[in-house]
């Protein structure tokens, strides 16, 4: 009896990526502080992955984490001394094996590229460097030489890679050695799309080539060496006829293109040529350069369905939400067996219960989409890792409020923006290390991420402690490109904010003021396109804050309902500093009839809800009632009810999507009863009481 | 409430029923839905009808215009409400058990938007082709002329044909603090 496997493969896959990312965030933990547990934590993981490839007759990645493993017990043995070198070798073996099992899920062959790892990690484990490796690339120039000293086809290939073709795990260099194999080539590299240094993203591919080929084999050996990039690139072959090849030529130009190639890849390597504590001699990180980093492959349509994974109490809640449904129904059930008039009463309390349940039940399976965004958080500590020891800058990241929650969808569609504004603070924010400290900072930079619920927003602040940007030289081009005009005085926020204007993202003009612009409009249309805003903040010489501001159209907020008249509405819990009775309080008026609270020193001013809102009612006596005071954005104001409710977690729905957005409300919630309540927006609450309150005062005057 | 209601539906659903059958050979023209706003009739293309409702009291918005009643759940979605008797300036608008709301449709820069109408009752389904309606007179009534797309007549009866695009216009309905984003 056969069991078919490929059942499993989904969860197999998840598990591993799972894993490769606890993998990774231990690694890089371990780089801080050796801890045993770190690697028995990694080991575990790279065993599970083993384990299962193997069961899944995933052989390659089996064999590869076999060897993995061997280095990693060796680790936990205290035989082998962890070095930085090692972390990086393992950190890349992990790129390496999500590339793998990327390429498995999407059911494509797995490239041999591992292989150079593997014979690296040999390498190491064994002591004594396996020298085919190092001749491999000489040896198959000579042999492209031989072969086109035979009569032979002429072939023009054009060969275009795509600019992410390094990440999806291609190496343009590999495919030309096996090229060589074939024949002789002479290969012309057009580096005309190579951008200036700054704007290099060292994980880009910027050229392309022409190549002439000499080969007795068929089109379709060639286009076989191709077959992997096919999609990722634009080649174009072409016959050129026989003709007699010229030597001398073809090993004269291999040497130029591969070197670029070298050039291009050691770009990515240079923390380990400028890592001062280099144990691994040249040649053998050399090798481990030409290895193509195999990140993930840019999205493809994948038939896999997507899945997430849910807190086991949120999973809690729906169970017991389902089981008092089953009560209900059962009850319901019951009554309809014999049902006489009498029993109306009955009918109808149970099938409001029904009604509320099914709300409820609702709203729990609403939560099931909302995930912390440390999901999104946990990718940067890498990437900083790694970028600021290619940049030589010292920075730490500091990560706040990851277990803010947000919807997938949006959390899906911020990971790149985000990235491209930290990857933007380290490489243009922060400063050298020299320039730190001609400055008098501290040596080591620091770009803080923070997120939070604010407003029925959620804000993620990316803050970096660098140089800052220079609205003079903003404001010199913008005027230069015509985006202002002269002598016309424009806001600073508004000039700082030009640099994400589409016109303002080419890279030449940028990379004068301060490098900053690269596809900042891309990140600002890519918020926008969430509902969202971006606001940029900078003070010379200080740093630079970027605020994203996303709503929480499907956002879950903890609300305290409360009663103004015969109207309930939800005041966002965090806010609420503290509500005290009317009737314990004195009230002061100052500053001509403004009421106000007397608290600790500090006057609070008095926002009647009922007042500002219009709501009809009769009046009340000045002294029932409570007031709640509540604080955004630094600044607090009491707020005049007449009741407090109780506390529940409630679905934010926007007001928006069939009619306005109004001031001083967040939007609308869904209560138990199936009645809607609206949500306080205190900042714009508090604006819009202050402002109608000067106009009060204007109109009297 | 509930036992009300149902009753309410089942009414409405009666009338619409048998109006169907009524028209169910006339498929020649556009079909319409008639309604009974302060004793006049009314009409909007059936098509732009999302449901009807029995009225229930929505959810008080803030400084709300006085023709716009609130907002109310339509599963899941927050759906304003207004009333068409004030919108239109009738004096009487009372709420009796064949007032209903009607859920109204529009795609407004390609984004379809839902209005819950007020009014005091569904009245008919009819078919009507483009030339039989007539533009409206030019006079001065309490119904404002961008409401008004044109007069039928319906069983010698004259049915006002209503401007949806224009009705449900968030740009004509002026609520104080809107517009004005969080922060």
């Amino acid at each position: 009896m056969e069991i078919d496997l490929s059942q499993f493969h989904e969860v197999f896959f998840e598990e591993s990526f799972e894993g490769l990312d606890v993998m990774e965030q231990e690694l890089l933990d371990l780089e801080e502080d050796t801890d045993l547990e770190n690697v028995n934590t990694i080991f575990r993981a790279a065993h599970s992955i083993k384990g299962g490839s193997a069961t899944f007759n995933f052989n390659q990645v089996a064999e590869f984490t076999h060897v993995l493993e061997t280095l990693l017990d060796e680790m936990r043995d205290g035989s082998r001394q962890i070095t930085r070198e090692i972390i990086d070798l393992l950190l890349k073996s992990v790129d390496c094996l999500r590339g793998m099992l990327h390429k498995l899920q999407d059911g494509e062959e797995v490239s041999n590229d591992y292989q150079e790892l593997v014979a690296y990690f040999n390498e190491l484990l064994t002591g004594s460097p396996d020298n085919k490796n190092n001749e491999s690339s000489s040896g198959a120039v000579a042999e492209g030489q031989t072969a086109a000293t035979l009569g032979s086809n002429s072939w023009k290939l054009s060969f275009e890679p795509e600019s992410y073709i390094l990440q999806t795990g291609n190496e343009p260099l590999r495919m030309f050695k096996e090229l060589t194999g074939l024949g002789g080539l002479r290969p012309m590299v057009d580096v005309s799309k190579v951008p200036s240094f700054e704007d290099l993203d060292p994980e880009n591919c910027y050229l392309s080539w022409q190549l002439e080929l000499d080969t007795e084999e068929s089109e379709h050996a060639i286009r076989e060496v191709f077959e992997w990039v096919e999609d990722d690139c634009k080649l174009s072959l072409q016959k050129l006829g026989a003709e007699n090849a010229g030597v001398s030529q073809s090993s004269n130009e291999v040497e130029p293109a591969s070197s670029t190639v070298e050039q291009a890849a050691k770009v990515e390597s240079a923390p380990q040529a400028i890592s001062p504590e280099a144990a691994v001699d040249k040649a053998t990180d050399k090798k481990l350069v030409a290895i193509p980093k195999a990140k993930t492959p840019p999205p493809k349509k994948s038939n896999t369905t997507a899945s997430i994974r849910v807190g086991i109490d949120k999973v809690d809640t729906l169970i017991d939400l389902v089981g008092e449904l089953v009560i209900t129904q059962s009850m319901l059930g019951e009554l309809g067996d014999n049902f006489d008039m009498t029993k109306v009463e009955q009918l109808i309390s149970g099938l409001r219960e029904l009604e509320a349940n099914t709300r409820e039940l609702q709203e729990s399976v609403m939560r099931i989409r909302m995930l912390p965004i440390g999901f999104v958080f946990n990718r940067l500590p890498r990437m900083v890792r790694d970028l600021s020891a290619q940049l030589s800058k010292k920075i730490d990241l500091i990560i706040k409020g990851e277990d803010t929650e947000l919807d997938k969808t949006v959390m899906e569609q911020i990971g790149d923006p985000l990235t491209h504004l930290v990857r933007n603070a380290l490489d243009h924010g922060v400063e050298s290390v020299e320039k730190r400290l001609a400055a008098g900072k501290s040596e080591t930079g620091t770009v803080t991420l923070e997120a939070y619920h604010q407003g029925g927003n959620i804000i993620i602040e990316i803050k970096d402690d660098g140089a800052g940007i220079d609205p003079d030289i903003i404001k010199a081009k913008a005027v230069e490109k015509g985006l202002i005009s002269e002598g016309v005085d424009v806001p600073r926020e508004q000039i700082i904010g030009m640099i994400m204007e589409p016109g303002f993202s080419t890279a030449a003009v940028v990379s004068d003021v301060s490098g900053r612009g690269v596809g900042m409009d891309v990140v600002k249309r890519n918020i926008n396109n969430l509902g969202g805003t971006v606001d940029i903040s900078s003070e010379l010489g200080k740093g630079t804050t970027f605020t994203i501001r996303l709503p929480l159209t499907l956002a879950i907020l903890d609300g305290q309902l409360v009663r103004a008249a015969d109207q309930i509405y939800v005041i966002p819990l965090a806010s609420i500093v503290e509500s005290i009775p009317l009737s314990g309080i004195q009230l002061t008026r100052i500053a001509g009839d403004m009421p106000v609270y007397k608290n600790d020193g500090e006057y609070i001013p008095i926002v009647d809800l009922c007042e500002e809102f219009e709501i009809e009612t009769e009046r009340q006596t000045v002294n029932e009632g409570l007031i709640a005071i509540v604080e955004g954005e630094n600044r607090k104001i009491a707020v005049k009810i007449d009741e407090l409710l109780g506390q529940q977690q409630v679905v934010i729905k926007s007001l928006e999507s069939h009619y306005k957005s109004l001031q001083g409300l967040s939007g609308a919630t869904i209560l138990g009863d199936g009645r809607v309540s609206l949500i306080l927006d205190i900042v714009g609450l508090s604006r819009r009481s202050s402002e109608r309150a000067n106009k009060l005062r204007n109109e009297v005057a | 409430m509930t036992s009300e209601l149902e009753g309410v539906f089942a009414e409405q659903n009666q009338n619409l029923t048998a109006l169907n059958m009524d028209v169910g050979d006339e498929d020649k023209g556009t079909q319409f839905l008639s309604f009974d706003v302060g004793g006049e009739e009314f009409a909007v293309n059936i098509l732009s009808v999302q449901e009807i409702r029995g009225w229930e009291n929505p959810t008080f918005l803030p400084n709300s215009p006085f023709f716009i009643k609130g907002v109310l759940n339509l599963r899941g979605t927050i759906v304003p409400v207004m009333d068409l008797r004030t919108r239109f300036k009738f004096k009487k608008a009372s709420y009796l058990d064949t007032t209903v709301i009607i859920i109204l449709k529009v795609i407004e820069s390609e984004k379809e938007r839902l209005m819950g109408c007020v009014v005091d009752g569904v009245s008919d389904v009819f078919n009507m082709e483009e030339s039989e309606i007539s533009e409206v007179p030019e006079y001065g009534s309490g119904v404002d002329s961008r409401f008004t797309a044109g007069v039928m007549t319906v069983d010698d009866n004259a049915v006002t044909l209503l401007e949806l695009s224009k009705l449900l216009s968030l740009d004509l309905i002026e609520h104080p603090y809107t517009g004005v984003s969080n922060g």
